[in-house]
Order: C-alpha cells, then structure tokens, then sequence
C-alpha cells in the first residue's frame, strides 16, 4: 500500500539564472511576504543558506532574489529554509517579455521627464514674449533672443521626448495604414522646422513650447495606458509562476530534478505530488490517488488513478504520490490542441480596431486636408507663402489631437482602477472596449455558475463533529470540506493515510476510516461524490459533496438580461446536473457534454450569426471558446491557460463582478464618445480660429491645456454608480 | 537686460541637474518597490544593501 509522505525535495538547478561574469541568481516568488516583518524574516533566512551570497525581497512584486556566491548554488536549500519558515515559494523565469515591457516604461518615464523639463523651461522664455504679443514693452532684439533660448531648450526635448511617437509612427507608416502618431510626428516635427525659420527670419510665432507641451500631455496618456497593461501582465506572470510551468522527473539513478515542462520528453518518469498538475499525458506506474478532472473536462467527481490508468495534462492530483511514466511530450498533451485554439482566436482577436485608431482613421486625413487647404488657400488669396504656412501650421497644432491622445487612455485608466477595487482586474483598455459591444453571454457551468468545488450537503451537526478530528488529519480536499464544516477540535492520533482510498486513526481509543466506499466495506452510490465514516465494527455514515450555485449566479443572469443581453450555458459536463443548474439560474439555452472544440465552435458560430460573445470560463476546455469570444471573463481559480486567454480576470465568490464589469465597461464607452464629442467641438472652434489667423503662441497653449484637461476631468466620471442588488 | 544672458542658462543648468538627478533615480531602480522601500524602514538591524 503506497502512503502519502513528504517526497524529497527536487533539484532546482534549472531554475538558476547565469549573468556573464556574474553569480548564479534565482528568482522566487513569495506570495505570503506582506510586511516589513515578513521582509526581514525572509531575507535572514535566504543570507542564512550556506552559499548564498545576497537575498534581497522585492514587497511591491512579492519577489526574493537570491544571488549565490559561486556556480552550483543551491537552490531546493533556500526554497526548503523559506518553507520551514512558513513562507511557500516558487521558483520561476521572470522572462524576456517581461523585461522589454520594463524597458518600455523606463522608456516613457524618462521622455516624460525630458518632455517635463522641456515644458517649464521653454515657458520660462515664452511668458516673455508672450507678454511682447499684449504690447509690453519687449525689443525685438529680446525677444529673437528670447526665441532663441526657446528654441535651443525646447528642440532637442522635443526630438528626444517624441521618440515613441516617431517610431510608432514610422512602423504604421511601413504598414501603409496611419495611426494617431503620424498626425503627432508630423505636426511636431513641422512645429519645430517653422519655428526655427521663423526665428531665423526674426518672425513673431515660435511653437516651442507648444511642441514639447503637446508631447508631454501626450506621453502622459501613454504612461496611463502603459501601467495599465504593465500591472495586468505583471499578475499574469505571477499566477504563470504559481501554477506551476515546471515537472518532477526522476532520473535513471533515483535522483529528482524539476525541468520545466517543454522539456518533458515521452518516456520519462515523473513524480507528481498530491497538489499538484499532471505536466503532460501519460501513464501511471504506480501510485494510487484520485484525479480531479474538473477544469480540464467541467466533470466534478473525482476519478480514481491506479497503476496503468492512462490520465491527461492539466489534471489535478488529490490524495497520493503518483509514479507517471509521461506518454506526450508537453506540444502534443492533450493541452496543446487546446493552446492551438486559444491561437487561432488570439489572431481573430488581434484584428480588432481599437476606439482610438477608428477615431484617428477619419480625423488624419480631415486634419491633414484641412492644413493643406489653409496653405494653398491663404498663398492664393494673397497672404505670401510664409503667412500661409505659419497658419497652415497652427491649424496642425491646435487640432493636433492632444485631447484624443488623452480621451480614451484617461477613461480607461479610471474604469480599471474601479474595476481593480471591485476585485475585477482588466488586462488591457482594448478588452473594456470589446466588453461594452458584448450582447450574447456564453457561461460555463463548472466553477463559474458553481464554485467549482464540493460542498457538504445537509450535513448533520453530531455527524459531523463525530467524523471531524479524523477529517482534520487529512489533506484531501473533501476531507478538508469537512473540517470547514465542523468547529475547531481534536485530532485523531496514530493516522495513517492510505492514498486514493482515506484515512484510518484512533478517536477516543477507537480505531476508525473516512474515505471511498471501498475503503469501508460499504456500497457505493456510483456517480456522486461522498465520502464515508465508521468506526470499527460499527454502522457505516455517509457524507454527500455537491458542487454548489454561486450564491448570487440567478441574480447576476437576472441582472445581465436586464441589461439587454441574452444568456447561454454551454458546459462539458452531463446534462443532468447541467440542466440542474441551468434551471436554478433561470437559463433556457444550454448544452452539456461539449468538448472544447464544440465550445469554441458555438462560439464562433454565434459570431458569425452577428453576436458579440462574451464568454465566462475558466477551464481548460472553455480556454478555446474564451480567446474565440468577443471578449472574456474568467475567475480567479480558473487556470493560468484559461487567465490568459480572458480578457478580465475576476476574484472572490461573486458572479456579480461580471455585471459590475459589463457595466463599468459600457460606462467608460460613453465616456470615451463623449470625449471625443468634446475634442470634436474644441476643434470645431480652434480650426476656423487657426484659419484666420486668430491663434498666436499664447492661444495655442491655452487651447491645449484647457482641452486636456477637460477631457481628463470628464474621464473621471466612469462608472460612478454601484451596482447592488 | 544683459544679466538674462547670465541667468538664463543658470536656471537652465538647474533645471538639468533636477533631470539628471531624476535619471539616475531611474537607473537606480529606486522605484522597483515602493512597498518595500517604505517597509524597510521599520526594519531594526542595518543591512548592507546588494545588488538586486
């Protein structure tokens, strides 16, 4: 009889990073450091490791970076020293994705810096000869040197600051499309070519620090939507790490080593721990333990594993130690027909065009239109062609869409950060803007409907305080719902736990099981999940698990069709409990016994009939079905492939996060159309301005700023109302 | 009026040591972990601090 125990620690040597030149590192994630307390534990305890040269915890990340001091650093040590500490960690790859976006931001921070200085700097002359335009006293001799300060300050902050822009810019332009930043980097560039003549020619209008004001509120907005996506991928990564991208393989020589699961080959033997996923396909060698296949099929009873049973990818094991000879490499488990799936509607996806861009496909061309005409037209009507460009350009730069560059970023910013307190975290502005197109909502019913996780059915008080201490020895996740069930109390002694089948121990001197029928002698009720209790030579007791509603799943469906959106259940569950749940709901349209080729199927097929999908899912089989729908929500104890695959990621027991989420959405839609109302009408009032000659230096910085700030003070409107019931 | 030809570059020269001083924060990393700095404090013993 295989008993469960504590496995040895596996080497972790895959995990350690090698700088050129430079100690070995190791990164772990530490999801229970929280407190200053917490930091100063850690890092004693990592710097105690015999080997480790420096352990420093990022709080802000819940990262520990442990540098050692030669090659061959000893990795499980530290992970073993934090555990004994109570402080569970991961190892894992921060990845290269994830340093480019850092680059990124250092990027932007830095030219909103430069733009920042820039601003005041070029103000600092350009109040002057502001003051020179309302007839103060400013020789002209002042002033071109005035214009000359300006230009030398305000040029190369302008150039440097405007670098993201140029070259977003040019690579829209090699794509033969024009995005917002072509109208930016030309209107920047031209500002500062005029200026500069005009400085030359000892003119009256320079745009300095126009230029550099513009990019700053521009860069602004970037910066907004970078920390957006930033935060979002940064959680992705840590849930990444959490569940587990790496497998147990136990060599020819007994040895273990975790290897990260690409590098799984059919024919390896694998350990898998009770806890833990199954990495790839394969067979069990020995072992004996109950698989949980719940995210992987939307089935809720556990399945029993013994030796020669063939189980999938993506399975959770229960109860025992399991001894898997792997079948698959990890790019032909089972979970990569599913990962295709999620490509193919990743690239469906991508096709999207955001608020933003459509704006900006009929607002180019107009502008540009527009700026040309003021040339052509002022040089034919007799201005001479330096008045007509000096007009010409002021039109570029009161129009140049500043409060577009704002409008939409802002919005979005605000509706994540309410959504963010709301327990709904957004993954990009882009999937707020599909979710308030949303009309169909495609539920799953494992763990989105349900909490996807069994609960205790009409338990009997005495019953259970009875069966409890035994329960509280076990690891098992239904003798775990037990406990909960029970008060605190004693714990039986002399356990012993029989893997796949339950525990036995000593209560009050009585010898007695809690586990599988099998274990206890007593007949089993097939397709329910139960667990039975006697003592020794004494009446057998049976607890029954259900899989239990959300408790507010009817409400949240009552809600959303308020809301003018129609509801379906499609799950690959069989289709009595399906049909349970869908009438508890008040759901109509369901079908159960999908594979994740049907879901993702159906999803399409809506489409194609001209409904936007929002899909709710958080199993492996809806991951499909998630990255094919208009947009997608998945829950917080949905798996990492699934949270990849949706669009917004929401915590804690409430269906009703999807509600609140739809409406926020919807909110910040409005909001956005009504910021562009607004640029639409400054611009209507700025261009005819700008046209006749009305707009010197001065007016151009008021009009921009007051614009922004406007759209910016608009933003913060979104999503003010609370939904209750 | 001459003096602006003096101060105008000073103030210049201030404004650009406050950008530098901001560059090299960035380089620092100092703003890694707001959290974490913020929590250091509270900290007792003093630490040397490595290279993260």
């Amino acid at each position: 009889m295989a008993m469960t125990g504590a496995a040895p620690r596996a080497d972790l040597g895959a995990f350690l990073r090698r700088g050129e030149g430079q100690p070995e590192t190791l990164e772990l994630l530490v999801p229970d450091v929280r407190c200053a307390g917490c930091m100063a534990k850690v890092e004693r305890a990592a710097q105690a490791v015999p080997g480790v040269a420096a352990a420093r915890v990022n709080l802000s990340q819940k990262r520990l970076t442990v540098a050692f001091e030669a090659a061959g650093g000893d990795a499980a040590a530290v992970v073993a020293a934090l555990e004994r500490l109570g402080y569970p960690s991961t190892p894992f790859d921060p990845g290269a994705a994830r340093e480019a976006h850092d680059r990124e931001g250092r990027e932007l921070i830095l030219a909103m810096a430069v733009a920042g200085f820039g601003v005041l700097n070029t103000m600092m002359f350009s109040v002057p000869i502001w003051a020179g335009l309302f007839g103060q006293e400013l020789g002209s001799a002042t002033r071109t040197l005035m214009m000359w300060f300006s230009g030398v300050v305000g040029a190369p902050c302008a150039l440097y600051a405007g670098l993201p822009f140029f070259r977003s810019a040019w690579r829209s332009l090699k794509a033969r499309r024009a995005n917002m930043d072509v109208p930016i980097s030309i209107g920047v560039l031209l500002t500062l070519a005029i200026s500069f003549s005009e400085t030359f020619l000892k003119g009256r209008d320079v745009y300095f620090d126009a230029a550099v004001s513009l990019l700053f509120l521009l860069l602004i907005g970037r910066w907004l939507e970078h920390r957006l996506r930033a935060r979002a991928s940064s959680a992705a990564a840590d849930l990444l790490a959490l569940q587990a991208a790496s497998a147990t393989r136990i060599g020819p020589d007994g040895a273990l080593a975790a290897i990260p699961v690409a590098e799984v080959r059919p024919g390896d033997l694998l350990l898998v721990r009770p806890g833990d996923r199954l990495p790839v396909d394969g067979e069990v060698v020995d072992g004996v333990s109950e698989l949980d296949n719940s995210l992987l099929t939307g089935e809720t009873a556990p399945v029993a594993a013994a030796a020669g049973a063939a189980c999938r990818a993506g399975a959770l094991n229960l109860s025992g130690v399991l001894r898997l000879r792997a079948t698959a490499a990890s790019e032909d488990s089972a979970l990569a027909a599913i990962a295709r799936l999620v490509e193919l509607g990743a690239q469906a996806r991508s096709r999207y065009v955001r608020l933003a861009d459509k704006a900006a496909a009929v607002y180019v061309p107009v502008v540009h239109t527009v700026a040309l005409l003021t040339f052509a037209g002022g040089w034919a009507l007799g201005l001479g062609p330096r008045e007509a460009l000096i007009r010409a350009v002021a039109v570029l730069i009161v129009t140049c869409p500043c409060a577009l560059g704002l409008a939409v970023p802002a919005v979005q910013i605000t509706a994540s950060a309410r959504l963010f307190r709301r327990g709904v975290l957004v993954k990009s502005g882009a999937a707020l803007e599909r979710l308030a197109e949303v009309d169909h909502v495609v539920f799953d019913k494992t763990g989105v409907l349900t909490l996807g996780r069994p609960r205790l059915v009409d338990p009997a008080p005495s019953v259970v305080a009875m069966a409890a201490p035994l329960a509280r020895a076990s690891r098992h996740p239904l003798a775990r719902t037990l406990t909960e069930a029970a008060c605190d109390g004693p714990i039986a002694t002399d356990v012993v736990e029989y893997a796949g089948l339950g525990v036995e121990g000593t209560i009050d001197g009585r010898r007695a099981r809690l586990g599988r029928a099998a274990f206890l002698g007593a007949p089993s009720h097939g397709d329910a999940t139960e667990l039975w209790f006697g003592f020794e030579g004494d009446t057998k007791v049976r607890f029954r698990f259900e899989d239990t509603l959300r408790p507010d799943a009817a409400e949240a469906v009552t809600a959303l069709r308020a809301r003018g959106l129609t509801v379906e259940i499609l799950s690959g569950d069989l289709s009595g409990p399906v049909g349970r749940v869908a009438q508890a709901v008040g759901v109509r349209t369901w079908r159960a016994a999908c594979t994740p080729q049907d879901k993702a199927g159906a999803v399409e097929a809506l489409a194609a009939a001209g409904h936007k999908v929002l899909m709710v899912g958080d199993g492996l089989n809806d991951a499909g079905a998630l990255a094919r729908a208009h947009a997608a929500m998945a829950p917080g104890s949905a798996l990492e492939a699934s949270q990849n695959a949706a669009d917004l990621v929401f915590s804690g027991e409430r269906l009703t996060a999807v509600v609140t989420a739809v409406d926020v959405a919807r909110s910040a839609h409005r909001r956005a159309l009504e910021n562009f109302g607004l640029a639409a009408i400054y611009n209507l009032l700025a261009t005819p301005a700008a046209i006749l000659g009305f707009v010197n230096p001065f007016v151009a910085a008021i009009a921009m700023s007051t614009s922004s700030l406007v759209v910016t003070l608009n933003a913060l409107r979104t999503g003010g109302r609370r939904w209750t019931s | 009026m001459d003096i602006v030809i003096f101060l105008a570059p000073f103030s210049l020269g201030l404004g650009l040591v406050a950008l530098g001083a901001f560059w090299w924060t960035l380089r620092d990393g100092q703003y890694q972990d707001p959290a974490g700095d913020a929590a250091r404090i509270l900290i007792d013993e003093p630490e040397d601090r490595p290279a993260a």
